[in-house]
Formats: C-alpha cells, structure tokens, sequence
C-alpha cells in the first residue's frame, strides 16, 4: 500500500454504509498491549524501542493471513504523511508527533491498524463502518489471539493486561462509536447527552481524540473502564446507549423540520452554497458546513447529493489530504484556496456535467 | 451592561461564592450557559496525580511522604515520586511493586480492583521471567559501564537463558 494510493480512496470510517450509517459513522474497538520483557514506553532507551519495532514488526508479518498488511515505519515519514496518517484514523496523535522508533501496520482496506510504540508497546484497532461493534469485536479477539501465540503480553493474574497507564489496565479496551450529531448542536441540546454519559462513566471526545474539539459534529463516545468488567459488557455497555442517542438526534431533527422548516432549509442552502462558491476557506469551516449539507441530504433537503460524496470531502479536504491528493506542499492559505477549488470541483460537477452536454 | 464576554447585553448577573471573596460576573445567555455548565464538565475523573495527594495527605507524614516517593522499583529503577507526577509506568513489574499505594488510585479510575475478561490463552507462568530481563538488561548495561566484565558475561549468559525459553515453547 503505498499513501499516494490511499489518498484517493475514502478509508473505512467514512465508507457511508453500514447500519444506520446516517448518524453513526463508525464503529472502533481498540486493544492495549505491552510486552512482559521491556520497559513500558517512557523508560525505554532507543535501543528498547527499535528492539520492539523489530520484534513486533517480525513477528505480524509472520502471521500467513496477514500477508496484505503493510508496515509503515512512521519515523521515517515527513510531517505532511503523518498527519496525513492521523486524519485517516489509522494512528494517533500521539504516534505521530512522539520521537524515535515507532510504527504502523494497516491492512489494505484500513480496518486494521496495529500502532507500535504509542502510549503501550501495541495498539490493536479495529474499524467498521456504521454500527458494528460486535464484529469489530470478533476480528479484533482473534487478531489479538494471533499476536498473543507469538508474544509474551505483560499480564497479572488479578489485574489482567497492564498498561503504561493504570486508567487501561485490565482489558486494554476502548470500545468507540462515532456519531454525526448536527441537530443535538444545533437544538444546544448536546451538552445534557454529554453530561448523562459521563454519569455513566462513557467518555465523549471529538473527531480525533483525546482533547480534540468536536469538529464537523461528530462525536466519539466510548467506555471509560477497562477493569472489573469484561470486554463483552464493555462492548454492551457503549452499544446499549447508542441507540438511544440516535432516538434523540432523530427527534432533534424531526423537530427541526416541523418547528423551523425555513430556518433548517436555509442554513442547509446556505452552507452548500458557501461550499460551492468560496475562493478561500478553512478546513474547519468546510467541515462546519459539510455537517450541514449531510444532515441536509439525510433530510431530504438536498437532492442533487449522495452521503459518500459528501463523506470523501470530509476527509478530502483536511490539511495533509489535501497536499497529498495536490501533489506539493501547501502553506494555509495556498491551502484554503486549493480546498475552495476542490469543492468546487467536486460539489458542481453535476452542473459542469449539464454544460458537457449542452456543448455536445 | 455588556456582557464581559462579548458585545451583548447582560442579562444574568451571577455572585460566585465558592471563592475566598464573592465575585460578581455579568454575562449574556449565551456565556451564561456555558459559564453555569462549566462547573459540571470539569467533574471529570480526578487525575492521577491528584488522587494519589489526595490519598497520601490522609494519614501520612511528610517523613513517610518523602520516604514512599523515593522508593524505586527494581526492575526499571522508577521512583514512586516520578509515577506520582506523571501519572505512568515504567514497567510491568510497577504494578507489583506498589499495589498497596496503587490500589485506591485503581479503585477511583475503575471503580474495581479485579479483571474480569479475557486472559491470554498461552499459559502465562513466564510472564514474570520475561520482566526480570528488563532488569537484568539495566543490571548488565550498569555492569558494562562499569567495566565489571566478569559480572557482565554472567548477566549476559543468564539473559540469553530467558530470551531461549521463549522461543522454545
């Protein structure tokens, strides 16, 4: 696999299908792993941590039925193909601006990522469009029995799998779900959801993790505990309440459309107009507005549009996709004005395609 | 009055008491909402760092303070003081080492203290053969630095030991 290639395609969170694909994006299930012979990562010299990479690295591309996985050696990548890496989901934050030996494999399709070198030793992650938490479960279990046959995992009889950090000891498990909450924002109703998760030891963040603001509307919710429960009932646990926030954003929306129909219908109109005609305009603008347009088509409002296209623009039009899919490094403001071009382009095709046709 | 937040008018007048002096804001909706919110947001499970303070102040001097934080485990050399205030590991064997001290830290993240789930299928009797080389390495590497061959060639023999069980079973 090489990133050039991956720029052009959508990547799995953002495929647009799956079970109610409409507001849940994604579904993420995430295992925390150490080997019992090494220093969790902040006391490891660089010796440890390329002695890790080689072990983990000989080990994966061992496994017959990974023969598609490829293993990027992230700190050999320039800035623009880390953050790139990041935008996809495929590798934290963390991993991409931490120093020294450090990796990733993906899978050609990019529902598995195994980070080596971040916060633990191993970052198992499964992916799956729309909600499907429990075959993220099943896949990422069975990958994590393949590791487990040829590393020795760090592990306690009463406290299970340990972690550098003690908030994921016991499972290691982060069981996520991303969620497009636009009428929730908009009926400023989001932060009541929030505080009735956080009652129930759930953890809300926004698109890209760990302290990230919620851009574009999407929400990521995911359990809290990783010790005393186990795996199944943490997987419950995220999974029952899922439902019930996509009843509430179904509800805000149906309220939308009755109580202010024009009010909707014109900040929908608007936010694709903006995104169809801009010269300048920045990436969390575009995102603002792309939520807008995709609770518009998902409403009926706009009808010229699909759900995937609007998707791929999600992801097209952040910073390193953008230089990626252009070929050259941009600065923001060469950046801003590419992006307004490439909407552009993507979102006016249709009318481009009618002049086509007009001139033939 | 304008809000102290921006150019709208203020419409809630707020004293806040939790202070050591009371302290008036005057805000519009908008930021008053988010200013009566922000209390409730920020009650998000205590840092590490803080829970272990917490802890420790109950019941122990400074004397056993001062004495807790400088005890080091013996597998990464860590010290109590440097986990305390990062709120990390150094390694697998940390978590034996100070499972007393950890305990209530564990019980205020999980709310339990015994893992429930998955285990790894392989037997797992070596685990703990596998840490001892983290110290055994540091051992060696000091042994090294000190030009202490003789010890050096034994650790090293003795490394290579554990290294082989693993990847004959």
């Amino acid at each position: 696999v090489r990133l050039e290639d991956l720029a052009g395609q959508c990547g799995e969170w953002l495929r647009g299908n799956g079970p109610e694909s409409d507001i849940v994006v994604s579904s993420r299930i995430r295992l925390a792993r150490n080997l019992a012979e090494f220093p969790f990562i902040r006391k490891c010299t660089g010796h440890d941590r390329a002695a890790i990479q080689d072990t983990v690295r000989q080990q994966i591309l061992g496994v017959d039925r990974w023969a598609g996985l490829t293993y990027i050696d992230v700190n050999q990548l320039d800035s623009v193909d880390r953050q790139f890496l990041v935008e996809r989901q495929l590798i934290s934050r963390e991993l991409a601006e931490a120093d020294g030996s450090r990796g990733v494999a993906i899978d050609a399709n990019e529902k598995f990522s195994l980070m080596v070198n971040e916060e633990d030793h191993l970052r198992i992650q499964v992916m799956h469009s729309g909600l499907a938490l429990q075959t993220a479960w099943e896949q990422i279990d069975e990958i994590d029995n393949q590791i487990e046959q040829r590393i020795t995992y760090a592990f306690h009889p009463r406290l299970g799998y340990l972690t550098a950090c003690p908030t994921n000891v016991g499972t290691g498990i982060r069981v996520s779900v991303m969620l497009h909450l636009p009428a929730l924002v908009i009926t400023q109703q989001i932060e009541k959801v929030f505080r009735s998760l956080q009652k129930i030891s759930l953890a809300v963040r926004g698109l890209y993790g760990e302290g990230s603001q919620a851009m574009g509307d999407f929400y990521q919710i995911s359990n809290q505990i990783t010790l005393g429960r186990s795996e199944q009932q943490l997987i419950e646990q995220v999974g029952d309440v899922v439902p019930v926030i996509i009843d509430y954003e179904r509800r805000a929306r149906e309220f939308l459309v009755q109580e202010s129909q024009q009010d909707l219908h014109d900040r929908v109109c608007r936010a694709y107009g903006i995104l169809c005609s801009a010269q300048s305009i920045s990436s969390q603008e575009t995102m603002q507005l792309l939520s807008s347009v995709r609770m518009g088509i998902n409403l009926g409002l706009i009808n010229d549009l699909e759900i995937p296209t609007i998707n791929k623009l999600f992801i097209h039009t952040q910073p390193a996709h953008l230089q990626k899919l252009r070929g050259i490094q941009l600065d923001t403001a060469d950046r801003n004005i590419y992006r307004a071009h490439y909407l552009h382009s993507h979102l006016r095709k249709l009318d481009r395609g009618n002049d086509a046709a007009e001139k033939n | 009055m304008k809000c102290q937040h921006c150019e709208k008018p203020a419409t809630f007048h707020i004293t806040e008491l939790t202070g050591p002096k009371p302290q008036e804001v005057h805000l519009c909706e908008d930021h008053a909402r988010t200013y009566l919110t922000q209390p409730e947001e920020l009650d998000k499970p205590d840092s590490i760092a803080s829970v272990l303070s917490h802890n420790m102040q109950v019941g122990q001097t400074a004397e056993e303070l001062a004495r807790l934080d400088q005890r080091a485990c013996p597998v990464c050399g860590i010290t109590f003081f440097e986990f305390r205030h990062q709120g990390k590991f150094g390694c697998p064997h940390d978590y034996v080492c100070f499972e007393e001290e950890l305990e209530p830290v564990i019980v205020n993240i999980h709310g339990e203290t015994t893992h429930t789930g998955k285990r790894p299928r392989r037997c797992s009797v070596g685990v703990d053969r596998k840490t001892d080389l983290i110290r055994l390495r540091r051992e060696m590497k000091d042994a090294v630095e000190k030009e202490d061959y003789e010890r050096a060639v034994r650790l090293r023999d003795e490394i290579r030991e554990i290294e082989q069980e693993g990847s004959a079973s």
